[in-house]
């Protein structure tokens, strides 16, 4: 992976515009000791790793523009960051970048819960967003598996997904509005708590932008009434191709789960070895989420349980209490732990036609095979989503093979219909494999967007783009 | 002009001398009247996907959404968003396209519980301003790879470039729908209801109130239940004995016949004078009428969305209320757009709603990348 060389013009001002930036800001909020900037030197893309020039951590969204517009006006480039937690080295810093970080803008600014609605400064986490209204029996839908520690602004930077969204959609789906600031330190109004824009859609674009369109200081999002109850049902079959006719069967009934969450025997034992939940030692496993009272779960789960039937299941398993269904969840929501403490590992993201579930798993398996290197699948097979965990070991220098493995999997999800990335974003982790889904008039078309939004390309530069894309603007902004 | 193929549209729009006027069913007249070419998507037309196991549809732009919506019943599914006919309101005739719903983003009462037709559309290949083929995002659900411009073509009436095909996401029909309904109830009232309803956790797919002036008698106020059969008679008996209490119901054929009401905005078809479609936060509904009822401006109001979305008949006369409503939805957040109107009106007040500066920059900016001669329906969102 390959970064674009820092610019000798902004190194050689650093100390100007340090002392500029403190102007702008309390003392504690521009950090610029490399020994402290070291923290903010990568995300959870750990792979890679840079120390920025500084790092800034504002508190309103008129310190936010004032940082922009100092940055603009010195042509230093500006790498937002929410809490750090991107899989696909969407904050990763360059040498000569300023880290913008949104972490202290955690306030609540307004709930309204008849207009079903919630304000929120984007530094907040995902998990606060639903812990501030839930005493009060409403959610907000949107669930990534790092929900406890990421924040609405890389939510919306990436529109982030979750495993519920099959029922309830993604980031963009339950985003109203936004205040976003330009990086000439414009400060704009996309959205609302109204419904639809009116004019051109801005707002659906900014959403899942990956911090290049400008930094999102405020959301409005949309929040839902709880459902009064949810269960899961767990099941195990003989093969990943039973389990990916089922999938396609249950969803074609017409009763929507809210989470079809699927494992494939590596990554089941080594959720069971870690977690202990009791999971059946079977070829692959099926959790299937639904919700509501406890007549309706009993309606859906009964149709459910029909359709899995037909497909001669090793194992299915309700829950009869919280406790069984908290086991039944236990060994997927500790997946990617489990994972870490055996191996490295990459974590893959893309999406495919769900009918092209049992095409896949097979191709994959191959390749696997091919590189030597085990995978472990793990996925939200409702929306076709998947999670393949390359393992790897990294003290022999196995990261490149792994690349390239991962590499050819996602090449596969395009072939098939597919797409690269389902909820992670595309970073600098597949900013190079963006050619594979996409012809040069396609990143024309995006780029073009970005040429509006940011005409200097100073925002996040260097990521989403394959580089050799991108470079004439890179360029010819410098 | 009427393009055979993606590639001949393509050539065509390369090649073109002046302004074109896109049109898929030409049932939809609204905005800045345009001049220029008509371009016909109509030899653009036939579903190319359907995978009911996956929930995906892909169809040209100019498939007749009637074949569309006859593939899905034939797999028991449906467009979820609910696409308004806009034929009845509008006095159009012809054969709406999937096309022509996406470009004008199309939604219906079922729109609060499930999204808009952005939300649903996955994918899109378009013919830009220059005439290149461009496609974004794809048939799966969910995809983040690069800029979502699916979101920006969707309700971009062809200012951006000529819709060719869209994937979209589906949905199974259910099995069941009920409508509760309440009358006499005036406005500030029935959306106060629809909140309760929506604020329960029953799953409410419609929420709409039409006042006096709309039905011709008394107020009624609707909520929309659908699902299995057993939960729909759980979530009616929970919400009468509840947030409702001694509604009326109505089930089946008779619940849809209410909605298709709605969605349509039939209660205004035929009758004279302006239509126009504004969007609000839901309780700020009833300030819309309000802001109106002070301007001395008689009107009818029918309040979709839990109130969010208000559909006024005012009188097609001066500016058809456009100042009072604009002063209001400026002073709400919010936006009013003139759906119908004489020429003339039309002529004399921006159908669609005037933009912050800078977001009126951006829109302009953004115009001038993918239509950079201004020749795709120019002037039409002014």
């Amino acid at each position: 992976m390959e970064m674009p060389a820092p610019s000798a013009a902004v190194l050689a001002k650093r100390d100007r515009i340090v002392e500029r930036l403190r102007k702008l800001l309390p003392a504690d909020a521009v950090i610029d000791d490399p020994a402290e900037t070291r923290a903010y030197e990568c995300d959870a893309l750990t792979a890679y790793a840079c120390s920025p020039l500084a790092v800034v951590l504002p508190s309103t969204t008129e310190e936010v523009s004032a940082i922009l517009g100092l940055c603009h006006a010195e042509q230093v480039p500006v790498v937002p960051r929410g809490a750090g937690t991107s899989l696909a080295g969407g904050s990763l810093p360059t040498e000569d970048s300023v880290i913008l970080g949104v972490a202290r803008m955690t306030e609540v600014l307004e709930t309204d819960y008849d207009n079903r609605f919630i304000r929120v400064q984007t530094g907040r986490t995902n998990l606060s967003v639903t812990g501030a209204v839930e005493e009060d029996g409403f959610f907000y839908a949107p669930d990534p598996s790092s929900q406890l520690a990421c924040a609405i602004a890389g939510n919306i930077a990436m529109n982030s997904g979750g495993a519920h969204c099959l029922k309830y959609g993604v980031t963009t789906n339950n985003l109203l509005g936004v205040t976003l600031v330009q990086m000439d330190g414009t400060v704009l109004e996309l959205g609302g708590a109204h419904l639809d824009p009116g004019g051109l859609d801005l707002l659906g674009v900014v959403c899942g932008s990956e911090g290049q369109l400008g930094v999102v200081t405020e959301a409005t999002l949309r929040i839902l009434p709880k459902p009064e109850g949810a269960r899961p049902v767990l099941m195990g079959f003989f093969s990943n191709e039973i389990a990916g006719a089922c999938v396609s069967d249950i969803i074609k009934a017409g009763v929507l789960p809210v989470a079809i969450e699927f494992m494939d025997r590596p990554c089941i034992r080594a959720c069971e070895a870690f977690a202990k939940a009791g999971y059946p030692d079977v070829e692959a496993l099926l959790i299937v989420e639904v919700e509501g009272s406890e007549t309706e779960i009993e309606e859906q789960l009964g149709l459910i349980l029909q359709i899995a039937r037909r497909h001669e299941p090793e194992v299915l398993r309700e829950a009869a209490d919280a406790d069984e269904a908290a086991r039944i969840w236990l060994g997927r929501k500790s997946a990617f732990g489990a994972m870490g403490q055996i191996n490295d590992y990459i974590c893959l993201d893309g999406t495919i036609p769900v009918s092209k579930l049992p095409e896949v798993l097979r191709g994959i398996r191959e390749l696997s095979r091919g590189y030597g290197l085990e995978v472990a699948n793990v996925f939200h097979a409702g929306d076709g989503n998947m999670h393949p965990l390359i393992l790897f070991n990294a003290n022999e220098g196995e990261l490149g093979k792994a690349e390239a493995l991962g590499a050819d999997i996602l090449t596969l999800c395009v072939e098939v219909g597919g797409c690269l990335t389902g909820e992670h974003g595309v970073g600098i982790e597949k900013r190079d494999l963006m050619s594979v889904q996409y012809t040069p008039a396609d990143l024309e078309a995006q780029m073009r967007v970005k040429d509006v939004f940011d005409p200097a390309w100073l925002l996040n530069p260097a990521k989403v783009f394959p580089l050799a894309a991108s470079a004439s603007r890179r360029i010819a902004a410098e | 002009m009427r393009p055979e193929s993606e590639e001949e549209l393509a050539r065509l729009v390369a090649e073109a001398a002046g302004p074109l006027r896109i049109r898929g069913g030409g049932t939809r007249e609204i905005g800045r009247p345009v001049p220029g070419e008509v371009v016909e998507t109509g030899g653009l037309s036939g579903i190319t996907l359907h995978e009911p196991g996956a929930l995906t549809l892909v169809a040209r732009a100019g498939t007749p959404l009637s074949e569309i919506d006859a593939q899905l019943a034939g797999d028991g599914q449906r467009l979820a968003f609910e696409p308004m006919d806009h034929r009845p309101l509008l006095g159009t005739a012809g054969a709406p396209t999937i096309g022509g719903v996406i470009a004008a983003g199309v939604s219906g009462p079922r729109r609060i519980a499930v999204g808009a037709a952005r939300d649903f559309l996955l994918g899109v290949r378009f013919v830009d301003g220059a005439g290149t083929v461009v496609s974004n995002g794809g048939r799966v659900m969910k995809n983040v790879t690069g800029y979502d411009l699916v979101k920006l073509m969707a309700g971009s009436w062809g200012t951006l470039g000529i819709l060719t095909e869209v994937s979209l996401k589906v949905l199974a029909k259910p099995a069941a729908e009920a409508t509760l309904i309440a009358r006499g109830l005036s406005a500030t009232e029935g959306v106060a209801a629809l909140s309760r309803a929506l604020t329960s956790p029953f799953d409410v797919t419609g929420a709409a109130h039409l006042d006096a002036a709309t039905t011709g008698g008394d107020s009624e106020t609707r909520v929309r239940i659908e699902g299995l059969e057993g939960s729909v008679a759980y979530r009616l008996r929970a919400l009468r004995s509840g947030a409702l209490p001694g509604w009326e119901t109505a089930e089946g054929e008779a619940s849809a016949a209410l909605w298709r009401e709605v969605r349509d905005v039939l209660p205004f078809a035929g009758r004279q004078g302006a239509v126009w479609q504004v969007s609000v936060k839901p309780t700020d509904g009833p300030h819309v009428s309000q802001a109106l009822r002070e301007a001395g401006i008689e009107h009818a109001a029918l309040y979709d969305w839990g109130g969010g979305r208000v559909w006024l008949l005012t009188p097609d006369a001066g500016d058809a209320g456009a100042a009072s409503l604009r002063a209001a939805t400026r002073g709400l957040g919010g936006h009013a757009t003139l759906l119908r109107a004489s020429p003339a009106t039309r002529a004399a007040v921006p159908p669609f709603p005037p933009r912050a500066n800078g977001v009126a920059a951006l829109d302009a900016a953004l115009r001038a990348k993918f239509d950079p001669r201004g020749i795709l329906n120019p002037g039409l969102m002014a």
